[in-house]
């Protein structure tokens, strides 16, 4: 083989190197791709069996592959939500010695959900506000941390459940940029592109007879910049009040809190005879319910799931009466009472289809629609009995969502 | 249509001493074509992201047209980046690929359908319009992402790089049908790349950048002829111009055995800080074999043939008495010099060949400044 491959990984899995390198991606035989659907790209990409998972191979220019392999390692590391790079591939040639274009390889990210999927799976008709509130928070947080994104669409990020809503990742980082602070011009130039690039993809899927005709697809792009610049201001507004009305700093905090951010930093300012006080958050995190969950518990989860196990624990420490015990204590006996035995109560070939979290989100939904509907206190296991019988079963895999065959996953060609 | 300025324009990085982009002064004529060029860190990206609102300007000021821009949000100057993204939409068809961001602008139906039409006669599209992407070819793709860019008429396009991410022979064929196209057109376009050579088959003019500041724009030609410095020498060309420092006595730079006779300009503008020293530089194509008792001839040892086809260059070491002389060419090993021979003739490894530079072709720049010292 004419080939000198060099793979850059940080931890580089042998299996790699079975893969056809020296075959142009296009023309990869079946047996080694992954049935999942393929969102719209410039560049050939396919998703690849390997070692048990899936990965996503993308070909792209050398320097291209190399900067963006850099940058998805560097958002990680932050802690962004995205997907993770797996390594770069260079020096491919055919058979007959023919220069191929270099590879970048990121894992498939379990339980994701492309856009396209989602809206050709016929959900709820508010799916598309749900998307996009998902998407508002993901393009808040990567500006947060100075990421110019320059190219944000549906296409470009994945949805994985989270309790009733969507939790948004960023896929694609090409044209992307980390900064030390972004400035008003990057952050609206972005927010304009996602605006015009949601309602081009939505126009598309409409054209495709994908979306419901009623959909004002410009509406859905207009409503990404108002949550956007609602968010945006909530987390980062000078706020500014009389000496005496100090409660405001905690209700700020609260707020914050409320909406799934932590304050890192706050700044208070005084005026000099100390009538009025400005605040204004510095330095937010994102992950306020998860961090705490996770505290608790060890489940790391998505954040709206553990506003939902947080609240179920809540129920539970007050059911039993232990407002007065740590919360540590209560959190374990929540943990091995309540939501293992839950998880565990779904049959083996079932508990796949989704994340545990999201399976309990799911039960505690169930249990409470039927509770209302027998109008009793539906207990837990008998809940979990016929979330299963008359819900889950009729559920599609969600862990990687199989059944196409790649040429009908294929929506590029 | 409009001019571009940049009125000593920085842009200052927090918690950085050097500008990244350090008071540019640039004026864009109306429907030229103007490459900014440089290694990667002079700031080339970053003077395109000010013009399109994407980086503050800490001081100075941009304007487009008599416009002063410098604090006007991105979608408000009239500019369009091209080829950011350009992810056609498979249902859609190609006039719709092209027209959609008018519709969501609201323009009328039949405004939208004329400057569609237009810009696809332009681009060579007319035929498809009704088509869906999948029926085209790779570089037809290419053009409906640029006719995006085109049905908004836009006073200036700005391209990043805008073909990093495509493979070769797409690169060379989509390299010329822009620099054809936006001429057609008459748009001004400021465009990026790190590839000198794209920036000398594209540009009209050719900024060349450094450590954020300007060194020289100048048209191809007069960039490739008479560089201002030696960065701008050693940048443009390909392969790199010969540049080394050697001995001057009386007027004349020695080269070896070989003497270069200077003219009275260059030697007039030679100070004390270049302590008796000069730069000299000659490209691979000013150098003629000649015998080896030529006065001029410098000697060289052969260590390896590059054959072109039509050309060949020899990658040669200096032989002879140097005396501390220094020589380089940015795109061969330290103290080799490249020449360009006639393939037909090419010597063998290890021999040794004598060669002289064409008169009047040498560069003549200061060692202590770096400046050009002679037209």
């Amino acid at each position: 083989m004419a080939q000198n491959l060099q793979i850059t990984a940080s931890s580089p899995d042998p299996a790699l190197l079975d893969l056809p390198w020296d075959i142009p991606l296009e023309d990869w035989p079946t047996e080694v791709l992954a049935a999942l659907p393929r969102g719209l790209s410039r560049h050939v990409v396919r998703f690849v069996r390997m070692s048990g998972g899936v990965i996503a191979v993308k070909e792209i220019g050398e320097s291209v592959a190399y900067r963006e392999y850099e940058l998805l390692r560097q958002l990680s590391r932050i802690d962004v939500p995205s997907v993770e790079p797996v390594g770069v591939i260079t020096g491919r040639a055919d058979k007959n010695g023919e220069r191929l274009e270099a590879v970048l390889i990121t894992k498939h990210l379990q339980f994701s959900l492309p856009y396209r999927s989602l809206f050709s799976q016929s959900l709820r008709p508010d799916t598309a506000t749900r998307l996009i509130d998902a998407l508002a928070v993901l393009l808040v947080r990567l500006h947060l941390v100075g990421f110019y994104w320059g190219d944000v669409s549906l296409s470009n990020t994945l949805f994985r459940r989270d309790a009733e809503t969507f939790a948004a990742y960023l896929v694609d980082a090409e044209t992307g940029d980390l900064h030390q602070k972004l400035s008003p011009g990057q952050r609206t130039y972005d927010v304009d592109l996602a605006r015009v690039n949601i309602i081009g993809e939505l126009m598309d899927l409409a054209a495709g007879e994908l979306l419901d005709e009623d959909i004002d697809t410009i509406a859905i792009g207009d409503a990404l910049v108002e949550r956007y610049n609602e968010l945006w201001s909530a987390l980062t507004d000078e706020e500014s009040f009389g000496a005496d009305e100090r409660w405001r700093v905690a209700a700020r905090i609260e707020r914050l809190n409320h909406l799934g951010f932590d304050v890192g930093e706050l700044e208070i300012t005084t005026d000099i005879d100390g009538t009025s006080v400005q605040i204004q958050p510095k330095v937010v995190d994102a992950g306020h319910h998860s961090r705490r969950l996770l505290r608790l518990t060890g489940l790391d989860v998505q954040e709206n799931q553990a506003r939902r196990l947080l609240n179920d624990l809540d129920s539970f420490r007050a059911a039993t009466d232990r407002q007065n015990d740590d919360e540590e204590f209560v959190a374990h006996d929540w943990l091995s009472g309540v939501f293992e035995p839950t998880v565990r109560a779904v049959p083996r070939d079932q508990r796949r289809k989704l994340e545990p979290a999201q399976l309990f989100h799911e039960v505690l939904d169930h249990r409470w629609y039927i509770s209302e509907q027998q109008n009793r206190d539906v207990p837990m296991p008998e809940a979990v009995a016929s979330y299963v019988e008359n819900v889950l079963r009729h559920r599609p895999d969600e862990m990687a969502i199989l059944g196409l065959p790649p040429d009908a996953a294929d929506q590029q060609e | 249509m409009a001019t571009v300025t940049y009125d000593h324009a920085s842009r200052i990085y927090p918690g950085t001493e050097r500008p990244a982009v350090d008071q540019l002064n640039l004026h864009v004529e109306d429907g030229e074509f103007l490459v900014l060029v440089g290694p990667s860190g002079c700031g080339k990206s970053t003077s395109l992201r000010m013009l399109a609102g994407l980086e503050d300007v800490n001081a100075g000021r941009i304007l487009i047209g008599d416009r002063d821009v410098t604090d006007v949000q991105p979608k408000d100057r009239d500019i369009a980046m091209v080829f950011q993204n350009y992810a056609l939409y498979p249902h859609m068809s190609v006039a719709d690929n092209m027209g959609f961001a008018l519709k969501i602008a609201g323009k009328p139906k039949a405004e939208i359908r004329s400057r569609v039409e237009e810009a696809a006669k332009i681009l060579d599209l007319t035929e498809y319009l009704d088509r869906k992407p999948k029926a085209l070819s790779g570089g037809q793709r290419q053009r409906v992402a640029m006719g995006r860019a085109i049905v908004r008429n836009p006073q200036v396009f700005l391209m990043d790089e805008p073909l990093s991410n495509l493979d070769a022979k797409l690169r060379v064929q989509t390299r010329t049908q822009i620099a054809s196209l936006t001429r057609r057109l008459g748009v001004t376009t400021v465009y990026v790349t790190h590839d000198q050579v794209e920036a000398l088959t594209m540009g009209d003019r050719i900024a060349v950048l450094k450590d954020g500041i300007l060194q020289q724009v100048d048209t191809p030609r007069a960039l490739y002829d008479t560089p201002k410095n030696v960065f701008v020498a050693g940048f443009i060309g390909s392969p790199a111009m010969n540049i080394g420092t050697f001995n001057v006595v009386n007027g004349v730079a020695k080269i070896g055995q070989a003497q270069i006779p200077l003219t009275r300009e260059a030697v007039a503008g030679l100070t004390a800080e270049d302590n008796g020293k000069v730069t000299l530089g000659f490209r691979p194509e000013s150098l003629d074999i000649v015998a080896e008792n030529d006065p001029s001839a410098i000697e060289v040892e052969v260590n390896i043939v590059e054959e072109l086809g039509s050309d060949a260059y020899v990658y040669g070491t200096l032989k002879g008495d140097l005396a501390g002389a220094d020589l380089a060419s940015p795109t061969a090993g330290d103290h080799e010099v490249i020449v360009r021979i006639n393939p037909r003739t090419a010597p063998g490894k290890g021999e040794r060949i004598h060669v002289a530079i064409r008169p009047g072709q040498e560069h003549v720049f200061s060692p202590s400044t770096g400046l050009r010292l002679s037209n």
